[in-house]
Formats: C-alpha cells, sequence, structure tokens
C-alpha cells in the first residue's frame, strides 16, 4: 500500500532523503513542507553566490520539474502549524490537516542571535538563507558592514561583501579566528589573507551594544569603547537545532530532537534528520553526517535495516579562496609533539600532532593536497616511527616513491575518502571510471563526487588521469569528441591542407562524427570564415543562435535587441526611435549597457524583424551585442567637452568602430578610447583599449574585466591617430588569424607572448600592412548590417512555419 | 488511421535547422537533418523549458540553446549524463512536403 509521508522543511539533507526514495522506486506520496518559499537548493554555496561567482540558478538542487517528476507535492512558503501525533495528522497554516503513516522533521536550525540591546533593529540580520544573502549583495559599494563572527560563515559573509567593495569589520570574540577549526598560527594566516582583502578583523573583541538611528543599525559599541559605524550588521555566532515544532508535539528534546541509529524519534512513526537532530550528545553542522542521515531515514522509512554512525570528520574548507583542513584533535598537551612545515613565501603551513608515534591531529593552511593521505592515517592509527622525517612533506616522499604530482592519490587506498559532502571514496570512483566514466561530468553524473560544493574536483581529475593514463590526456586535448585534433591542430590544418568547407575538413581530418557538434562546428566556422573570407560561405546552421537570430536569446526564450551606438553617440531622432520600438513591440525591460549601448530585453523571436525594419529605417543597425566580433567602442567626450582632454577620444573611437564593426573574431572584443589619463572610458581593462596623451595615443591590449580581471599591456606609443587605427586593425587580424575559438585576447597572449605580437605588428611594418589588407578583404564580405539583410532576404524563417493556434480556436 | 496534414515546404527548413508549429498546447519543433530527414518534438526542454527549435542540430541530435542538454531527434530522450526527454510525434516527407500526423496533434491538446 502507498505509503503517505509528510517531510518538514525542503533542506540538504530532507532533500537527500527524497532523492534516496526516489531512487529506490519507494512506493509513497509525499507532501513536502518549507517555510522558505522555495524548494531544496545548495546552502553551502551561498557564499559563491554572495560573492557573485554563482547565480542562485545555479545552486537550486531540485527545482520545480523534479518534484512534478517524482509526484512530490509542494507546499512552500508554508509553515506547520501543529501536529497531532495521535490521530497521526499535521494541520498546515491554512487549517488543511494531512494524514501521515510516517512524518519527518527536517526543520533545520536557526542562526543564533545574542541579545544585545539593539539586536532587533533593522539593518541587523544573519547569515542563514537566500534572503539574507540578497540583503548583503543589495549594500552596494561604498557602504560599512560588521560581521560579528570569525568562524567560517561570518567571514565566508565578510569575503563576500568586500569582493563587492564594501568596507568589512570581522568582530570575533576568540583570539584567533575559526578557533575550532585552526590553530593559531592557520588563523594568524587566514587574518592576514582577509587584511589583503581590505577587510578590517578585531580578534579578542567583546561586542556591547548595537547602537541605532530611526530604528536602524547605526554602529557596533564595543566593551573598549570603540564604535564600529555600520549600514548592516551580520550576526554569524552559530546556529541552534530548531525543535520548536517538535517540542510542541510532545517529542523528546534536547538540544537537538532525539533520535536513535536508525534516525527514529521518540515517537515510531516520526523520523528526524539534519540539522534540527540530536543524536547520541551531538549535533550536526556539516553536510557529510547529515547526507549519512539522509541515507539511513529513507532505508528506515522502505522498512530496511540501517544504522547511523557517527565518523571522525575532518574539516577541508576553502574560506575565501585559501584551503583549509583540519582534523582530529590539535590541542598543544603533554607527551604531544608536533611537526610543523612553514613557506612563508608561499603562505603554507602545515602541522601534525603526534602521539605515542601516531598522528592524532593536522592542521594545514595553504596547501592541503595531501590531506585525504594523513586523515586516513589518524582515523588508521598507523604508526609513523619510519617515516617520521620525511612524514610532513605527504606520501609523494615516502620510501623510494618518485617525485609525482599523481603519486599521492595514486598511493590512496579504495577507502579514501575524495568527497566528503557526499562520502564518496576512491574506490567507487574509479569503479565508474573504470565503468564507462570518461570525465569529470560523467564521475559527478554516475557517484556526485565532486556534484557538491566542488572542493574536490581536483582530486577527481587526478584520479581520472591515474585510472585511465593517456587516454584521459588526449581525451583532454581534442577540441570535443568528433575529433583528437586540438583547435591549434585543426587551425594549422585548415591553413597548409587549404580546406574550405566544413564537409573538407570533416573528411579530411578524419571526424569521427557525420556532422560535428554543438562545439567544434561554431570554431571550425569561425576559422574557415577567418582563413578563406572569400572561398568560404558562412554556415548560420553552425553558429549558435545568437549569431544565428542576431540577438541574444534570454532564459524564457525571448531575445534582446541592442542597436549600435558608434562610440557611445546617440541622437535625439536615435531615442525617439528606440523608444517608439520599445513600446510598439511591448519591450519589458529596456537597460542601459556597460558598453554605452541600450538593450531592449524580452522581444519575441517572431517580432524580431519588423522591429529591426523600424529601427533601420532611423538609421540604426545592429550592435553585434550578441557576437563572437566586435562588440562597442565606449568613449569618453575627451576634447570636445572636457576640460582635461587631449585628444579627441570621441573622433577617434567612432572611426574604430567604423573600421572594425561587423568583424567576426574567436571571441568578443571590446574597445575603449579614453581622452586623458583619467581614463573615463575604462580603457585599461579592454581587448584593446588607447589613452590619449597630449603627445599622442597609448595602445594597450590584452585587457578584460569579466571572468578574469586583466590590465592591459602597452603594446605601443604612436603619435597619430592613423597610426593608432591600424595598430588596432592589425592587431585585430592577427588576433583573427592566430587565437584558438574561444580565447580573449588576453588568454591568446598569454600562449604566444606580447613579443610576439610586438614583433608582428609594431616592428614589422610590411607586416602590419599586410594583416590590415587581409582585414579590410574579410570585412568587404562581412561588413553588413545583419538586420537589414535578414529583413529582406529571410523574415519568414523568424515565423512559426505553420499555425494551429487559431484554427484550434476557431 | 493517420491523418496527415501539410505544414510547408521541406525547402523551408534549412539543413540541419528547425521551424517551429504553434499548437494550443504550447510550440512543436520540426527538425531536418543534413540527410534530408525530418523530425517533430515538443519545443521545449525539460530542464528550463529552452526552445529546442534555436539549438544546433548535429548528426541526429539537437543541442538546447540554453544549457547544452543533448535530445536524439529519434527519441526524444536526453543523452549523456543528463536525464530527461521530449515527446516525439509523426513526421514524414511526401513529394517535398513536410507532413505531421494530425491525430497525434490533437491527442496532445487533448491532454
Amino acid at each position: 500500500m502507498t505509503q503517505k509521508i509528510v517531510v518538514i522543511g525542503a533542506g540538504m539533507a530532507s532533500g537527500r532523503v527524497l532523492e534516496h526514495l526516489s531512487d529506490a522506486g519507494a512506493d509513497v506520496e509525499v507532501t513536502l513542507f518549507n517555510a522558505e518559499p522555495r524548494g531544496n537548493y545548495n546552502r553551502i554555496m551561498l557564499s559563491p553566490v554572495l560573492s557573485g561567482d554563482k547565480t542562485y540558478d545555479e545552486i537550486v538542487t531540485h527545482d520545480a520539474h523534479w518534484y512534478a517528476e517524482r509526484g512530490v507535492t509542494c507546499r512552500f512558503g508554508e509553515k506547520v502549524a501543529s501536529v497531532d501525533r495521535g490521530a497521526k495528522t499535521v494541520t498546515a497554516e491554512n487549517g488543511d490537516v494531512l494524514p501521515y503513516d510516517k512524518l519527518v522533521f527536517g526543520t533545520g536550525s536557526n542562526p543564533f542571535i545574542i541579545p544585545f540591546p539593539g539586536h532587533d533593529l533593522e539593518g541587523v540580520i544573519a547569515y542563514r538563507d537566500l534572503e539574507d544573502t540578497e540583503r548583503m549583495m543589495g549594500l552596494g559599494e561604498g557602504h560599512k558592514a560588521v560581521v560579528i563572527g570569525g568562524g567560517l560563515l561570518g567571514l565566508e559573509a565578510a569575503a563576500g561583501m568586500a569582493a563587492r567593495g564594501v568596507d568589512v569589520t570581522v568582530v570575533h570574540i576568540m583570539g584567533h579566528l575559526m578557533e575550532r577549526q585552526l590553530d593559531e598560527a592557520a588563523g594568524y594566516l587566514l587574518r592576514k589573507a582577509l587584511i589583503d582583502k581590505g577587510i578590517t578583523v578585531k580578534c579578542s573583541a567583546n561586542s556591547k551594544e548595537i547602537l541605532g538611528e530611526n530604528g536602524h543599525v547605526k554602529a557596533l559599541l564595543l566593551d573598549d569603547g570603540t564604535e564600529l559605524p555600520c549600514d548592516l550588521l551580520v550576526m554569524a555566532v552559530g546556529i541552534r537545532p530548531n525543535v520548536a515544532l517538535a517540542q510542541d508535539s510532545g517529542l523528546q528534546v534536547g538540544k537537538g530532537i532525539y533520535v536513535d541509529d536508525q534516525m527514529i524519534t521518540s515517537d515510531p512513526d516520526v523520523l528526524a534528520v539534519g540539522e534540527c537532530v540530536e543524536h547520541d550528545g551531538a549535533i550536526f553542522g556539516l553536510v557529510a553526517p547529515l547526507y549519512d542521515q539522509a541515507k539511513v531515514a529513507a532505508q528506515t522509512l522502505m522498512g530496511a535495516k540501517a544504522t547511523f554512525v557517527q565518523k571522525e570528520l575532518s574539516t577541508k574548507l576553502k574560506v575565501t579562496g585559501c584551503d583549509l583542513f583540519s582534523a582530529g584533535d590539535f590541542a598543544d598537551g603533554e607527551g604531544r609533539e608536533d611537526i610543523v612545515f612553514r613557506d612563508p613565501a608561499r603562505g603554507v603551513y602545515k602541522r601534525l600532532v603526534i602521539e605515542d608515534n601516531r598522528i592524532i591531529g593536522a592542521v594545514f593552511y595553504g596547501d592541503t593536497a595531501d590531506s585525504n593521505w594523513f586523515f586516513g592515517m589518524i582515523r588508521d592509527k598507523t604508526d609513523i616511527s619510519d617515516m617520521r622525517e620525511t612524514l610532513i612533506f605527504g606520501p609523494a616522499f615516502q620510501g623510494s616513491a618518485p617525485l609525482d604530482p599523481m603519486a599521492a592519490v595514486a598511493a590512496l587506498p579504495p577507502d579514501a575518502e575524495i568527497c566528503g559532502c557526499n562520502g564518496i571514496c576512491k574506490g567507487t570512483i574509479v569503479e565508474a571510471i573504470t565503468g564507462g566514466a570518461s570525465d569529470l561530468g560523467a564521475v559527478r553524473a554516475t557517484t556526485k563526487a565532486s556534484a557538491s560544493c566542488g572542493t574536490c574536483t581536483g582530486l577527481v581529475e587526478q584520479l581520472l588521469a591515474v585510472t585511465m593514463g593517456d587516454e584521459f590526456e588526449s581525451k583532454q586535448a581534442g577540441i570535443c569528441g568528433c575529433t583528437d585534433l586540438t583547435h591549434e591542430e585543426v587551425r594549422r590544418l585548415i591553413k597548409s591542407q587549404e580546406l574550405k568547407s566544413m564537409a573538407a575538413v570533416h573528411q579530411e581530418l578524419g571526424w569521427k562524427t557525420s556532422c560535428g557538434c554543438h562545439v567544434c562546428r561554431p570554431a571550425i566556422n569561425y576559422y574557415l570564415l577567418a582563413d578563406w573570407p572569400v572561398e568560404y560561405q558562412d554556415d548560420p546552421q553552425s553558429r549558435f543562435i545568437n549569431e544565428r537570430k542576431h540577438a541574444n536569446i534570454q532564459k524564457d526564450g525571448t531575445f534582446s535587441v541592442v542597436p549600435r551606438m558608434w562610440g557611445g553617440m546617440t541622437t535625439p531622432n536615435e531615442l525617439r526611435a528606440i523608444a517608439d520600438a520599445a513600446e510598439k513591440y511591448d519591450v519589458p525591460t529596456v537597460h542601459v549597457t556597460g558598453g554605452q549601448r541600450i538593450d531592449l530585453l524580452g522581444v519575441r523571436g517572431e517580432d524580431l524583424p519588423a522591429m529591426w525594419a523600424d529601427l533601420n529605417r532611423a538609421g540604426l543597425v545592429s550592435g553585434h551585442a550578441y557576437a563572437k566580433g566586435l562588440r562597442t567602442v565606449k568613449t569618453c567626450v575627451g576634447t570636445d567637452h572636457c576640460r582635461f582632454g587631449t585628444q579627441d577620444s570621441t573622433g577617434l573611437g567612432i572611426k574604430l568602430e567604423k573600421k572594425l564593426w561587423g568583424s567576426w573574431s574567436p571571441h568578443k572584443v571590446k574597445l575603449a578610447v579614453s581622452g586623458c589619463p583619467r581614463n573615463c572610458a575604462e580603457a585599461t581593462c579592454k581587448d584593446i583599449g588607447v589613452v590619449c596623451v597630449d603627445s599622442g595615443y597609448q595602445i594597450g591590449v590584452g585587457g578584460a574585466a569579466g571572468m578574469d580581471l586583466k590590465e592591459t599591456q602597452r603594446l605601443a606609443d604612436v603619435a597619430s591617430e592613423q597610426e593608432a587605427i591600424d595598430l588596432a586593425t592589425a592587431f585585430m587580424q592577427l588576433y583573427r588569424e592566430n587565437a584558438k575559438y574561444l580565447d580573449r585576447p588576453y588568454k591568446w597572449i598569454a600562449k604566444v607572448g606580447l613579443d610576439w605580437v610586438k614583433e608582428r605588428i609594431v616592428d614589422d611594418l610590411d607586416e602590419r600592412q599586410a594583416l590590415i589588407e587581409r582585414f579590410e578583404l574579410s570585412q568587404s564580405i562581412y561588413q553588413k548590417d545583419p538586420w537589414a539583410e535578414h529583413v529582406a532576404e529571410q523574415a519568414n524563417a523568424y515565423q512559426p512555419i505553420a499555425d494551429f493556434k487559431l484554427e484550434a480556436a476557431e | 488511421m493517420s491523418d496527415w496534414i501539410d505544414i510547408g515546404a521541406l525547402g523551408d527548413i534549412p539543413q540541419r535547422g528547425a521551424r517551429v508549429v504553434k499548437t494550443p498546447l504550447g510550440c512543436v519543433a520540426v527538425f531536418r537533418t543534413i540527410l534530408d530527414e525530418v523530425f517533430a518534438l515538443d519545443n521545449a526542454c525539460p530542464h528550463k523549458g529552452g526552445p529546442l527549435a534555436e539549438g544546433i542540430v548535429h548528426g541526429s541530435s539537437v543541442t538546447c540553446p540554453l544549457h547544452n542538454w543533448v535530445f536524439s531527434l529519434e527519441t526524444g530522450q536526453a543523452q549523456g549524463a543528463d536525464d530527461g526527454g521530449v515527446a516525439t510525434y509523426p513526421a514524414r516527407i511526401d513529394a517535398g512536403r513536410v507532413y505531421l500526423d494530425a491525430n497525434f496533434l490533437q491527442m496532445r491538446a487533448a491532454e
């Protein structure tokens, strides 16, 4: 008979219970309550969201589709008001009464708020959920924040806000940071790393009172009288199991909800998992034991016998980019000896605590590569007398083993835990690899290893290399599964063998698939059109949708439209045409971009040709905001208006854009021209950036301000505007002819070297001229407005081929 | 009994491309491979609803434009590590015209 299960709380532990039930095909009917108005997401990953490395969407583990597919009834944003264990029902906030066969508590924990005076002021928050994260993200540059608590969460909050330009002070009551995971020396290194990031750290500091103004937090007052002004105060001092509902239901509760080894509470039909439970005197905050609990709870629900065992725990963390590891007992004590290794230049610290010839504790900072090996020795109580002298250098230096970066991983026993979050051992991963999982994605899909917090990704890759040998490396090198050749090899062969069509490349270079795939086709299409602009016919079907439809696809399948504004200049007339188009086509969002353009978002694909035609009539053309090609030339107003301008930066920007627009390149290319060294156009972080000075023009290349932040390197200083345009053009063509597809110029320059570039376009005037001529030949074919072309020739392709909607309505 | 309806000329769908047919219950994507086979699939990727008709067609597969899930045009099933699938509908070519099975499309509407 179908078992009715009610789950209270959609967190990482209860989410894992549902996964196990669904994987086992259990005959259950699940209703899931969650007070937060959303399903399960990977709470460990809130910090990358805060720092901007990930988006919320990327950390969702179960989306609506996941629940729907498994028939889970979701009641998100709803609390459970009460539980009647006698009648075996729960009552929702709205009065609904739901019967259950089994009830699962996954109520998690509440952040602990110290009841200082002023703790209830507006602007005092914890760091627990997405709302808190969003509050911190919304603070904005130049504001001040105070974080109380120098543990993991507090430091991640501090670093995340600091990365967003917030002025952050961390206040910690203990003598060093993360005192539960780190010893003083490692705490010192961590503190130094935080100070380098511009964060103020106050240890041994006692908070006294939170000061407010008009009901909003204003400052934190310490007991030594120091006042720390702040706009936001984050309290990250610990968590408490959330037991209120369990207590009201009459379950036995201590620090947490009491559970036995089967995760059953004092009521045999009620289970509990996660941070809300207390098992054998312990409560839990790390994810690994929670997942173990979830496994046991699922087995119990399905009537199978399983036992939850608390394991010796190690902590391996990445705090704000610093690798940390600790395990066992690392306090000083009688009869204990230390082995310490320090490398101040690299910021590495390793300490082993030895008692009776066995390692009983370890703390590593900065280099945690061998931590699994040491943890295994702590757990197995290995006698280390024979290797004591070289012990601290790790497994690669024991016995006669050669110095090999892979040796450490190769030496691990099969039961060595690789993925701490999911409790996956080396043996399981190796088994998956020998069973056919030949890359990181496949290992994640089959074992879940490295699929949660990701800190073990490097180890999993090493296991792939060790297990597969050369096979893994060759797979790494090829463009994709269709060929073993690298991008560079393919580019060279296209030129040397004069391959001028996609079919010729596939045939002559032995492609393993009939017509390539979504990875190689766009690359090959680019190489062919860049190397054979006259002979090769561009293939729209080998382009990503954005370049095929000349608009950026958005998450809901609509598109964005960005008209070109030469050098960032526009006119009332153009603005009127843009406003008219926005109204006529019901554009929901109008946004101004960082490249000095206007972005019209949310346009239906079917409306694109008509909208383009309207914009064309006002003289506007495609801004190529979707292209691996020239995007924008950003300028300041230079000598036109600015009292500091040294040259006509706006005019030069427009000339550069008129010269380079419409050209395709390995990746997007952004330019800027600033009229003086104050650099208002931010030219020093562009692919090509010109800074005007009194004596002429400084040309920089290889800047970036995206995934990586790179300052341009100086290519040359020139006296005339024409030379500046020539250098930029020659650089563009050299990049187009030589770089790997999807390498921005800075990545390409890192491979070939700036000197190599200079030799060809600064020193060798003939080569510079030849490059410019080849660029101009390509432009004679490709410099055209794709909007006008598509409106004239293929507007129909944007419409449905048939529409049965109307007929059905009739 | 099949009831084939003419949705347009084969030439209106690019090789290694697709066009959309609108139905009362969402869009069906009609794909044409390099070998001039046609396949009809639900247009919405089960992952985040990406429009499959806008994807790159390779062999008898299509890659969703939003997050690169790859689907078999023959079975509608996701390939590789991803798990999921979309419905497929009978489609055929006759004398340069593309036909879909009206009964199937109506069943879809009735669902």
